[in-house]
C-alpha cells in the first residue's frame, strides 16, 4: 500500500463541520482499499478525537499517515488541555455542559472508543497548552 | 430490504436524504448518546433517536447506517436536512415511541437473524 500523509485542519466550536475531517479520512481510507474492518476502526477513532477537539480542544490539527502496515492519525489542539489523563479515559468521565449533553454528547465514551478501536494510542497534554493524541491502527 | 421500503411499512415520512433509500437495512440500533452509538451501532443499520441535529449524520456516514429514524415526532434541524441529502442518509420521522418502531422493524424481519 502506498505511504500517505495528509493533513486536516479542525475549528473548535464548529458543530457545523464537525465530523468531517472523518469523513474525508473514512473515503481516503476506503479508496485506498484499506479492509472495511480497520476503515470501521479508523472511522470511530477519527470521530471521537475530532469531536474531542470540536468540543473541548483549542484550533485543531490532524494528520492521518497511512504506512505499509499501520495507520497513525495524530490529532493535536493548543486547548486548555487536559487536567487528568487517567481520569480523562475513564468510562462515563465527562466535563460536557449540560447543552452538550441534551444533544448526545458527553457519555464519557470517547477515549474509552478511541481506546477500543485502536492498538496503540499516545497521550501528551499540558494545562494551558494544549493536547496531542497519537492513535496507531494495524493494518494486518 | 432497501430503507425505502421502511416509508411504507412503518408508516413513517420522508423527510430528507432521498438518494440513499436503496440502501440496505438489514439490522437496527436505538440510541441517543452519539458515542454509544458510534461503539455499538451495527453497519447497515436503521438507527432510531429523538436526535435531530446535524451531527447525526457524520456518525451515521462513520458508522455506515443505512437510513435515521426520528422518533417521538421529533423533527430534524434544516442542516440535517442538508447534510443528510449531501451524504445520502435518508432521515425518517414516526410519530411513535423508539420501542413501537423496534417492535415493528422486529416483525418485519430486521435484525431478527443477526447476533
Ligand atoms: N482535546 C481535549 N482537550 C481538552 N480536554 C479534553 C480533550 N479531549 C478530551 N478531553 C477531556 O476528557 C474528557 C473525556 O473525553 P471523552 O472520553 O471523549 O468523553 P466526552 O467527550 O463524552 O466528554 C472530556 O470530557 C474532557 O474533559
Ligand atoms: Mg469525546
Amino acid at each position: 500500500m502506498a505511504e500517505l500523509e495528509k493533513t486536516y485542519t479542525v475549528k473548535p466550536r464548529d458543530f457545523i463541520r464537525a465530523g468531517e475531517v472523518s469523513i474525508q479520512i473514512q473515503s481516503l481510507l476506503k479508496s485506498m482499499g484499506v479492509t472495511p474492518d480497520i476503515v470501521r476502526r479508523a472511522s470511530v477513532c477519527a470521530y471521537e478525537s475530532e469531536m474531542n477537539i470540536v468540543m473541548y480542544g483549542g484550533e485543531g490539527t490532524f494528520t492521518l499517515r497511512v504506512d505499509q502496515d499501520m495507520i497513525m492519525i495524530r490529532a493535536c489542539d493548543d486547548g486548555p488541555g487536559i487536567d487528568d489523563i487517567e481520569l480523562a479515559f475513564q468510562e462515563g468521565y465527562s466535563t460536557a455542559t449540560p447543552e452538550y449533553r441534551e444533544i448526545g454528547f458527553g457519555a464519557g465514551m470517547g477515549l474509552p472508543n478511541i481506546k477500543k478501536n485502536s492498538d496503540e494510542i499516545q497521550v501528551e497534554s499540558h494545562k494551558g497548552e494544549g493536547t496531542c493524541l497519537v492513535i496507531y491502527i494495524k493494518i494486518n | 430490504m432497501k430503507a425505502g421500503e421502511l416509508i411504507e411499512k412503518l408508516q413513517v415520512e420522508l423527510s430528507a436524504g432521498a438518494t440513499g433509500l436503496d440502501n440496505t437495512v438489514d439490522n437496527a440500533y436505538c440510541g441517543d448518546l452519539l458515542s454509544d452509538v458510534m461503539a455499538h451501532a451495527p453497519q447497515g443499520s436503521v438507527w432510531l433517536t429523538i436526535q435531530g441535529h446535524q451531527n447525526i449524520v457524520a456518525v451515521a456516514v462513520l458508522k455506515e447506517i443505512a437510513a435515521i429514524i426520528l422518533v417521538n415526532g421529533r423533527i430534524p434541524d434544516d442542516d440535517t436536512r442538508t447534510k443528510a441529502d449531501e451524504e445520502g442518509i435518508p432521515v425518517l420521522l414516526s410519530q411513535d415511541t423508539s420501542y413501537q418502531v423496534a417492535g415493528q422493524l422486529f416483525k418485519h424481519g430486521i435484525g431478527t437473524d443477526c447476533g
